[in-house]
């Protein structure tokens, strides 16, 4: 048993904010994302976040040390769209693998700063692997149902690319994160399993799904405890869901988890639900009175932020998370 | 607590979790082509579409799981499997329940497993290819996450005894829970059920050996689950149903109580436990446990005596003794209208006041039928009729209630129901009215061709809470949206329903959902009104309904645009250079026999009886599945049965006593295809003696070698020097069906007044048919030689098609106008059309005729502004008036 599953038993574990609301800050232009190396690339490449842990590296680990200043345990890598599907965009494939051993790599030896100065508080590193833009169980043809834009394969070869990368570039743990589409991550799992499977290894796997709106359900279609049961064939660090909702819409799906599941249970939120320009404005103080019913509840073993979340939010998560108990963790007989 | 026992979780789009106290789980199996003739036939011809009816009605019927097979020599069953499934994840009302994935082959198992999100069934895999293919596939299983049926199968064969049935299945067990790590709650066993009473000494044990092998199995082998097929335990008894049945359900009682807790079982081929005759009973268990050494013959010779013993069905009339109350709600739920005048007047005289009858006794009875249609226990056509019981006793009640000037009835709500103008079809319209009168909302309805300007007035005297718009042609779509605007501009705030065989969430979410800024909801089934209805306006559920409506369309809306924009088109230039290339040759153009126009008055309906399609009439009454087989349906086989005795009576009354008349003209001319989309008509029969029938071509991008198609093709072009002939028709069996139905409306009747309107839409479709037929045969006499039965033709097996303006092959319906005026419709045989271009009376079609052996039905799809603009030049109309009348087949800029 690794040393982060010890930790869960003892206490809440804190995830970070938001990577792309801190990226905004800086500004970057077009320039800024191409830099040196990419500066004759014959295609835009403004808006390619991912790529900023190769051009502007020194931004990423900014804000990774903000997040773990802030009372983070573990940060995300900065890999949400970090596949062969997702950056066929850029038409940077071929530049998948290193995306990712490089943000990897970055956030490690950001957390083995912190890691060194507080013994007692390890900080970890979580690989995110996001949802990719194509979704295997919907058509986005409304007109042909039975029409599919990507398959189970050519996901499952994606992911496992992905995986190898966040391996190799020391990520503690593979985080399969805003899940819309439940086959989506069910390839990724696939893919994590003949990683473990073919390296002799094991690694911890946290699942985060998403509910998109106030139907309950994921954009797929399942409702919370049909998508638990339809990712709990492998084991897995925790469960949970993030992004889409603020806390407070979040929490009936989490008592469903948290009721329904042995696993562990993460919850990252928006701070709140996007204004009417599209931006998210719930204060630090809002969002932590909210996450507060979560700890009071005893639902979540880790907890962080998603869109619109910042070191601030983390904060003050973190001095709230540092006063409650985590659930109950109940080790299947 | 539940999370940490080992319980079979299985998941759809909603999760099925089965644990010890679940009930047996029933597996449905139709759609499984070695298992159903009809599926296998629906995959054969790539019907997928009422393929997936079969899986809904099995959902809607109460199966937990389905089964799905593809394994049929003809079949690619790999390819179908995908299909299928991907196409079942797109209905959520199928995909919210897990799927069995069946197949015998593993490379199909495999890509089920791939396309479907939720934790499945495989059936099944066994130790039959050796223990090493065994595992690999049982890794996978686990590694994609679905549980696993394993068969009673190994290296020497199928387990036919008990001992061979506790070996496989204790060597399978160990196998995958100790090599694989396959999780034990997740493994069900299928112990082979075998048929008894073959004659065969050996298959005495068959049924026991099942049963004492699943108690040994739940024993020993902690957390699995135990199925089967059961139909085949009663095999030899084939035809006799009620020997069969009771087999079953002796069977299950004792399989259930060792412990099988899931199953592919025919609910209809099952007797209720209890109420199986106890000789009968005796004689079956007999059998089943192997009681007695001659229990096979003593059970064959007691069938001989059930055989035939069909339950009688004879008037009960028991009920009339029971209280008042029990025989008002009866009466309403049974739509039965014989004694419930004097039901009605007896609880008259009880009550203090006339109104407390309606508010009491009668909508005590109608919550019964609202409750009982909600959960999907009563159908369309019982509810229907149920609301003429109920107008009946509230006819008799008015005068009463009128003299006690107590005329304040509480009424869940007040809506307002109009079909829009230009617009005459009503069926549906009508249906979803008296289904939300039944549970007690006030209708106002309008009627057809109701203009906006009386919609908007209606509906602010009436102060009514919704209104309902229905249509079914395409113009109605802009009558929709234009009557939304004005909605909005007059600041309504009342929500809009919109129904009608054209509209769609598409239309609804794109088109007029932001035109105005309060509720629009699109609601296609009488059903659905109900809840929606509820929704909107119970207080506690309008504010947050409302808004999660909204918000849904505009998603719905941005996903729908997004995607829109995906499609490739040809410009009409590139569209015309991909044209349909037809080989002219003599022999695939004949010349008609009698060229040019002829009418047929008087016509008998008799003739078409034969000709009807029955089944578009049981989905007008939202009974769904094909005709004849409806008829046997277990789950509405017997709704639909009583409303095909229904029609038959009406039928036979409207054809003995002519009360509808059928009126047809037809004409068949020279032409030829000229300027690629255009038909050049030559008739003698007005001043310029040419017409041109203006046709459109598709402009998706097609794959290479197929062709963009427009109905000029199928025409032979002038430059070929060949003489050819296209023929144009309209029939009707409309006239007097207005009259029958405001006479039976005047007697509160909607039933009989929604049933000869949807009669008289069959008798159409089928005069249609039949005129299609004689013009094959005999007026163009091309195919002379032709014979085909009645499916043959529905399944439009002939040679030549008979395309209809306003659908997908030309769905501009202004070329209605030009039939008319080329064969004087209106004159001669007096069926006009509207502002809309709906044709009435309603019951009627027109179309043209094409004989070619290459002409077939296709789907224009969406066509660009270029083609848009080329049509109005053609047709010298503006462009703005060609957009309003393509407007449904434009794609969005």
């Amino acid at each position: 048993m690794s040393r982060i599953e010890e930790i869960l038993k003892e206490r809440i574990l804190v995830l970070d904010g938001a990577m792309g609301t801190m990226l905004q800050r800086y500004k970057f232009e077009e320039e800024d994302f191409r830099g040196e190396r990419f500066k004759d690339w014959e295609h835009p490449l403004k808006g390619n976040n991912d790529l900023l842990s190769l051009t502007q590296p020194e931004a990423i680990a900014e804000v990774h040390r903000k997040y773990f200043a802030a009372g983070a345990d573990i940060v995300e890598t900065n890999t949400f769209s970090g596949t062969t599907v997702a950056m066929a965009d850029y038409h940077m494939e071929d530049l998948v693998y290193e995306l990712n051993y490089e943000s990897a790599r970055i956030a490690k030896e950001v957390a083995n700063e912190f890691t060194e100065q507080e013994p007692h508080k390890p900080r970890f590193v979580a690989g995110s692997m996001g949802p990719t833009n194509k979704t295997a169980s919907m058509s986005p043809d409304v007109n042909d149902p039975g029409f599919r834009a990507i398959s189970f394969d050519e996901l499952r070869i994606a992911y496992k690319q992905q995986a190898e990368a966040l391996m190799d570039g020391g990520a503690d743990i593979l985080l399969v994160e805003t899940i819309f589409d439940t086959l989506n991550a069910k390839a990724a799992l696939f893919a994590i399993e003949e990683v473990k499977d073919e390296r002799g290894i094991e690694i911890p796997v946290m699942v985060s799904g998403t509910i998109t709106d106030a139907s309950g359900r994921t954009l797929s279609g399942q409702t919370a405890q049909a998508f638990l049961i339809s990712i709990s064939h492998i084991p897995i660090l925790s469960v949970g869901f993030n992004c889409a909702l603020g806390a407070k819409q979040l929490v009936p799906h989490l008592e469903v988890i948290s009721a329904k599941s042995d696993f562990a249970v993460s919850a990252h939120p928006n701070a709140g639900l996007p204004n009417a320009f599209g931006e998210y404005d719930e204060t630090p103080e809002q969002m932590r009175n909210q996450i507060e019913e979560y700890l009071e509840k005893g639902l979540v073993n880790i907890v962080g932020g998603c869109c619109g979340t910042t070191p601030d939010h983390i904060k003050a998560i973190a001095d709230l998370a540092k006063k409650y108990e985590p659930r109950k963790l109940i080790v299947p007989v | 607590m539940e999370i940490t026992q080992k319980y079979l979780r299985l998941s759809g789009l909603e999760p099925l979790v089965i644990t010890p106290e679940s009930n047996f789980i029933n597996v449905g199996e139709r759609t499984n082509v070695a298992g159903s003739k009809k599926f296998l036939r629906l995959i054969k011809e790539e019907n997928y579409e009422e393929a997936l009816e079969v899986a809904r009605h099995q959902v809607e019927g109460g199966a937990q799981i389905i089964d799905i097979n593809m394994d049929d020599g003809l079949i690619d069953g790999k390819e179908a499997m995908v299909k299928f499934l991907n196409l079942i994840v797109a209905e959520p009302d199928i995909a919210r329940v897990p799927i069995m994935i069946d197949s015998s082959k593993w490379d199909i198992i495999e890509a089920g497993l791939q396309v479907v999100q939720g934790k499945c069934v495989v059936n099944s895999i066994s130790l039959k290819e050796g223990e090493e293919e065994f595992i690999r596939q049982a890794k996978l299983i686990k590694r994609y996450g679905a549980a696993v049926i394993v068969m009673a199968f190994d290296e020497v064969g199928q387990a036919d005894n008990l001992e061979r049935r506790i070996e496989i299945a204790e060597r399978s067990y160990r196998i995958l829970v100790d090599q694989v790590k396959f999780p034990p709650e997740d493994i069900i066993f299928d112990l082979n059920i075998f048929p008894v009473a073959t004659g065969m000494d050996e298959h005495k044990l068959n049924a026991l050996d099942f049963i004492e092998g699943t108690r040994w199995v739940r024993q020993n082998l902690p957390y699995c689950s135990v199925s089967g097929g059961v139909s085949n335990v009663s095999f030899s008894f084939r035809g006799n149903n009620t020997v069969r049945e009771a087999m079953h359900s002796a069977f299950l009682y004792h399989a259930i109580k060792a412990g099988m807790n899931m199953g592919i079982v025919n609910p209809a081929l099952l007797e209720v436990y209890d109420d199986i005759p106890e000789d009968l009973l005796n004689h079956v268990e007999d059998v089943l446990l192997n009681r007695r050494e001659d229990a096979t013959e003593r059970l064959l010779e007691f069938a001989e005596t059930v055989v035939g013993k069909s339950k009688e069905s004879k008037v009960d009339l028991s009920w009339r003794e029971e209280p008042l109350q029990d025989r008002i709600t009866r009466a309403l739920v049974k739509g039965i209208d014989q004694f419930i005048v004097e039901d009605v007047e007896e609880a008259r005289l009880q009550a203090s006041k006339p109104l407390e009858v309606i508010e009491g006794n009668l909508m005590t009875g109608m919550n019964v039928v609202g409750d009982l249609f909600g959960s999907g226990k009563m159908f369309l056509p019982q509810v229907v009729k149920s609301a003429r019981v109920m107008k009946k006793a509230v006819a008799h009640l008015t005068p009463f209630i009128e003299a006690s000037k107590d005329s304040t009835t509480n009424s869940a709500g007040k809506i307002l129901m109009a079909t829009v103008k230009g617009d005459v079809h009503d069926i549906g319209k009508n249906i979803v009215s008296v289904v939300l009168a039944c549970n007690n909302y006030e209708i106002v309805d309008l009627g057809v061709m109701v203009p906006p300007e009386k919609i908007i007035q209606k509906a602010k005297e009436e102060q009514v809470d919704i209104i309902g718009l229905s249509g079914l042609i395409t113009p109605s779509l802009d009558e929709m949206v234009f009557l939304a605007k004005e909605m909005e501009r007059q600041a309504f705030q009342v929500p809009l329903l919109i129904g009608g065989a054209t509209t769609s969430k598409a239309h609804t979410a794109v088109k007029i959902d932001p035109v105005y800024s309060h509720s629009v909801v699109h609601v296609n089934d009488a059903s659905r009104a109900v809840t929606v209805v509820g929704d909107l306006l119970q207080k506690e559920t309008s504010h947050s309904y409302k808004k999660s409506v909204k918000l849904d369309y505009e998603s719905f809306r941005e996903k729908f645009l997004n995607r829109t924009k995906q499609k490739e088109y040809l410009s009409l230039d590139e569209a015309r250079e991909n044209k349909l290339q037809i080989e002219w040759k003599s022999p695939d153009i004949v010349e008609p026999k009698q060229l040019g126009i002829q009418v047929k008055e008087e016509f008998d309906l008799r003739k078409l009886e034969d000709f009807i399609d029955w089944t578009p009439f049981f989905r007008s009454w939202d009974l769904h599945g094909k005709y004849p087989n409806i008829l046997k349906d277990e789950i509405v086989g017997q709704q639909a049965t009583e409303l095909f005795q229904d029609a038959q009576k009406m039928l036979k009354q409207v054809l003995d006593e002519k009360l509808l008349k059928g009126k047809a003209i037809f004409g068949l001319f020279p032409a030829n295809q000229i300027n690629d989309d255009d038909i050049l008509v030559h008739s003698n029969t007005i001043e310029d003696s040419k017409t041109i029938f203006r046709t459109l071509r598709q402009q998706i991008k097609k794959r290479d070698g197929v062709p963009n198609i427009a109905l000029a093709d199928f025409i032979a072009p002038k430059e070929s020097g060949i003489q050819d002939y296209v023929g144009c028709f309209c029939v009707t069996a409309g006239f007097g069906t207005k009259e029958l139905a405001e006479e039976f409306e005047k007697n509160h009747d909607d039933y009989s007044s929604i049933m000869i309107k949807a009669l008289a839409d069959r008798l159409a479709e089928a005069f249609a048919e039949y005129l299609h037929r004689e013009v094959r045969l005999k007026h163009w006499g091309y195919a002379k030689s032709e014979t085909l039965s009645n499916e043959d033709l529905i399944d439009e097996k002939y040679r030549g098609i008979r395309p209809a303006p306003g659908y997908p092959a030309c769905p501009d319906h202004l070329e209605k106008l030009t039939v008319w005026k080329l064969l004087g419709v209106e004159e001669k045989i007096g069926v006009g059309l509207t502002e809309s271009l709906a044709m009435w009376p309603a019951a009627s079609v027109s179309g043209y005729y094409f004989a070619h052996p290459e002409a077939k039905y296709f789907g224009l799809g969406k066509i660009k502004q270029d083609q848009v603009e080329d049509f109005a030049n053609r047709k010298q109309i503006s462009v703005e008036e060609a957009q309003k009348w393509l407007a449904p087949n434009i794609v969005e800029a």
